[in-house]
């Protein structure tokens, strides 16, 4: 039996420890808003926290955050910067890589509240997105940094 | 009424009364409905499109498939433009496959493609909202025995006279009660919600976790399988030993399909675990073996003769032969894959008589049929729920149904719920890529530098020969995706032949974001330029001398050159390249502004865009596919490539299939025209200007002219002849 934390709750698993943390959460915590993606650590749909540094759950074998805090995208509150700066900056398209896109620029902002574009190119360019939201990504990141994204964006 | 949606108002009138007639509302409430309101109970449903709940929700029935391109908000917000309800209150929900949600333009199939979602449904669904509010105020007239005539609707409430008020909730249950009007009017006067930057109605679900893909569907005690696939195409599994893989704890099964070997487990790892034990021994056909590089020299030689002819104006080939001087050139594009993030998977319940579906798909009622004839059932006991698609891009389209039927296989041998997942190496690897292509050009020009005499010739594989849409689509042997911005250039040559030569091969092939396009306007857009170069025309102003009688086409070019400043003067070593393209009933123009580092490697600082897409739903929306289709086209440009080695693909991944990221991506800035015209499509008319315009820039910049794809720096300093 494993024993871990997952967005604040103490939670036991029975699997190998081999298994990745990323289809841990997803099969058997049923918190499937971390995607799989690549399952090489190339696209960075996976990203998560473990004790507040964002890494690759589809690489990272589960028996590696035994005792450890992991952050998920469910465990990141609705009225967070990062996520109304989302909304506001209407970053997102088909979706499937915004949980990581967050959970990334979450990890970067609690870093460097106010990252300039080179922090952002590093710490975002791990996390691929086929529909090319980056531009709207490095807006928001702006935004959520410098606290102005609360406002929800333009309404008609 | 606007034209070309195909459907006529009484056959519409039709379509709804029938759906409205209580038959929907007993059906099946399709998954995803929690993105629906469950609060208020439903008691009007005109029509297959529209619910109205006492708890004032309003809830648009969406047939096309979101994946990414925002119309699970664009198509309610034509609904609701009509129905003049509280925007706050519309929810959006997936529709079920039935025919009421055909496509309204392509045949007797749900099908969400070719950029026409909001082109397409625009009519049919304005009508929709339309006829439910002029019933939400004939209920609200009869409630105080005065005129309809006397009453309108605004924000979900109807005003009557003396400061009568109903909302639409409360008049709900006695509008259900009315005849559908055979012939609502359209309202008059200014518009609330079209082209107005409205806020996605799926974001909030997108960045939470909760938005439900394909792959995250789950149901209790459900299964899921991997597939262990032949190393070629074609190929399959002679024999298989599963006893290792079936040691591995988790395992339940090994199981042939005709995709191949399926490991059938309790979760993704140990069905990966399994999956790395079986030991199989494949039959390769010999067909199967080929690699790209013979190809590539197959269709040279091919490029060399005559083919069909696809377009034919003046005597291209007799010119030609007497002209003084010939500009020729070959280009090549490789196989692409779509390497959407979301890889495919599919999740099915096979029953004795019943199979549920539950996948992210394009081709609804194409993939419900083929499951159906895969499970030995009639198609009305499969039914097949949407879920969100994590990308799409053509390949959950497709005309082989293979990730579905792969599924249903392995659900008919197991007789339990089960998901196929297939890991990204099995997606890039599978084929159902976009064609590699082959283009010979030559032209001559008249005496003032303009093209005299244009002749093209164009190899590539069919994507259409072969498949059930063969007899509608390729016609004299001619598929027009092959030809498309080609054969159909608006470009004044008064010589011009376009030929076509489709050879087969046994790499399945696909529309991919933008189909033809995705190659010809490469090819249209940099031989063009060359000529430009050669006759010593501003590449801006050779374009609209051959465009004078195009003025949409004349309108985005004219206006990207403006708005990327053309003309003024850049840093040195940086060079500006232009195109332009109409594709889908739009019209784009890109402007690339780019240098080239130490190594050559190609460096984009910003790109400009301008689109003619007709009257606009949501303008936000436009712009994000602009955005979307430029770093699409990017990814192709600089790094897109399937090669294959003894039949072998030799790209798995996204370190050797790359795709654009955060760094290296240039600004984009998209405008769009202000204009009253049929509304065009917006999910792919932006890929297909990018890469020209950034092989025009390259060559300003550099002197470079790089005429195949992916532009990577060895091709880049072999053209300045420093490889």
């Amino acid at each position: 039996m494993l024993i871990f934390h997952v967005n604040g709750k103490e939670r036991r698993v029975d699997v190998t420890p081999d298994t990745p943390l990323l289809w841990v959460l997803r099969e058997k915590l049923g918190l499937a808003g971390s995607k799989f993606g690549c399952g090489e650590g190339l696209c960075g749909a996976c990203t998560v926290h473990v004790d507040g540094q964002p890494l690759r759950s589809c690489v990272t074998p589960v028996g590696d955050v035994r005792g450890k805090k992991v952050m998920t995208i469910e465990g990141i509150p609705e009225n967070h910067p990062v996520k109304k700066a989302w909304l506001a900056q209407e970053v997102s398209q088909c979706g499937y890589c915004q949980p990581g896109q967050i959970m990334s620029a979450v990890a970067l902002l609690k870093k460097k509240p106010k990252p300039n574009d080179a922090d952002i190119d590093r710490a975002m360019s791990g996390n691929l997105c086929r529909c090319g939201t980056y531009g709207r990504i490095r807006r928001a990141i702006h935004a959520a940094g410098a606290g102005a994204s609360t406002k929800g964006g333009k309404k008609p | 009424m606007s034209e070309g949606t195909g459907i006529s108002r009484r056959q519409f009138m039709k379509t709804s009364a029938l759906a409205g007639g209580g038959l929907l509302l007993a059906c099946h409430i399709p998954f995803g409905s929690r993105n629906a309101t469950a609060a208020g109970e439903t008691v009007f449903a005109p029509n297959a499109f529209l619910r109205i709940g006492t708890d004032e929700s309003v809830t648009v029935i969406v047939n096309k498939s979101e994946m990414g391109q925002g119309v699970y908000t664009s198509l309610p917000m034509l609904l609701a433009e009509e129905l003049c309800c509280d925007w706050q209150k519309v929810r959006f929900q997936p529709s079920p496959v039935a025919p009421e949600y055909n496509h309204a333009q392509f045949g007797p199939i749900m099908v969400t493609g070719g950029s026409t979602s909001v082109r397409s449904e625009w009519e049919r669904l304005s009508l929709a909202g339309a006829a439910a509010r002029e019933m939400l105020v004939a209920a609200a007239a009869g409630r105080w025995k005065v005129d309809p005539a006397a009453c309108r609707a605004e924000n979900g409430i109807v005003l009557g006279p003396g400061g009568k008020q109903l909302s639409f909730g409360k008049l709900a249950a006695s509008a259900a009660k009315l005849p559908v009007p055979r012939e609502p009017r359209l309202k008059s006067g200014a518009r609330k919600l079209l082209g107005k930057p409205l806020h996605r109605l799926d974001s909030p679900a997108k960045i939470n976790g909760s938005a439900i893909f394909g792959i995250d569907v789950a149901v209790p005690g459900m299964l899921v399988a991997v597939i262990a696939r032949p190393p070629v195409f074609g190929g399959r599994a002679k024999s298989f030993d599963a006893s290792g893989a079936l040691a591995v704890p988790g395992v339940r099964q090994a199981l042939a399909v005709d995709a191949g070997v399926a490991v059938v487990a309790d979760g993704f790892w140990p069905a990966m675990k399994g999956r790395e034990k079986l030991q199989i021994v494949w039959e390769e056909p010999e067909e199967s073996k080929i690699s790209t590089s013979a190809m590539r020299r197959d269709y040279a030689r091919l490029a060399a003769t005559p083919g069909l002819t696809a377009r034919k104006d003046g005597d291209a080939p007799a010119v030609l032969a007497t002209a003084k001087k010939r500009f020729e050139a070959e280009y090549e594009v490789p196989y692409l894959a779509h390497a959407p993030m979301e890889p495919l998977n599919c999740f099915v319940d096979l029953k004795a008589d019943s199979c549920l579906i539950r996948t992210g798909s394009q081709f609804q009622t194409v993939d419900r049929n083929a499951a159906a004839r895969v499970a030995g059932l009639k198609p009305e006991q499969v039914t097949l729920e949407t879920t969100f698609l994590g990308g799409g891009f053509g390949r959950r389209a497709c005309t082989g149904s293979d990730f579905v039927i792969e599924a249903v296989q392995v659900a008919k041998a197991i007789k339990l719920p089960v998901k196929v997942i297939r890991t990204r190496e099995d997606d890039m690897r599978a084929g159902y890529y976009r064609p590699m292509w082959y283009d010979r050009v030559s032209a001559c020009l008249d005496e003032k530098g303009m093209p005299l005499a244009w002749h093209h010739c164009i190899v590539g594989q069919s994507i259409i020969a072969g498949t059930p849409f063969e007899s509608a689509m390729v016609k004299d042997g001619i598929d027009d995706t092959s030809v498309e911005g080609a054969a159909n250039t608006p470009y004044e040559i008064p010589n011009l032949q376009v030929e076509l030569h489709s050879p087969k091969n046994a790499v399945p092939v696909l529309w991919w974001r933008s189909v033809g396009h995705s190659h010809t306007a490469f090819v249209m857009e940099c031989f063009l330029d060359e000529l430009a170069h050669a006759a010593g025309i501003d590449p801006f102003q050779y374009r609209r001398r051959l465009l004078a009688k195009h003025p949409r086409t004349l309108k985005v070019l004219e206006t990207v050159a403006e708005k990327a400043g053309w003309g003024k003067p850049l840093p040195k070593g940086h060079g500006r390249g232009i195109a332009v393209h109409e594709s889908f009933g739009s019209f784009v123009a890109q402007v690339a502004e780019v240098s080239i580092d130490k190594k050559g490697a190609l460096k984009i600082h910003r790109v400009v865009c301008a689109i003619d897409c007709g009257r606009i739903v949501n303008p936000d929306t436009i712009k994000a596919q602009m955005e979307s289709g430029i770093t699409f086209g990017l990814s192709a440009a600089l790094f897109g490539a399937i090669t294959l080695k003894n039949g072998r693909v030799e790209q798995g991944n996204f370190h050797d299939y790359q795709l654009m990221r955060m760094q290296g991506m240039p600004r984009v800035e998209a405008y769009i025209i202000d204009s009253s015209e049929h509304p065009g499509g917006v999910g792919e008319p932006g890929v297909p200007p990018i890469a020209p315009a950034l092989a025009n820039a390259l060559f300003v910049a550099t002197g470079a002219r790089v005429r195949s794809l992916p532009i990577t720096a060895e091709k880049i300093l072999a053209a300045l002849g420093k490889g």
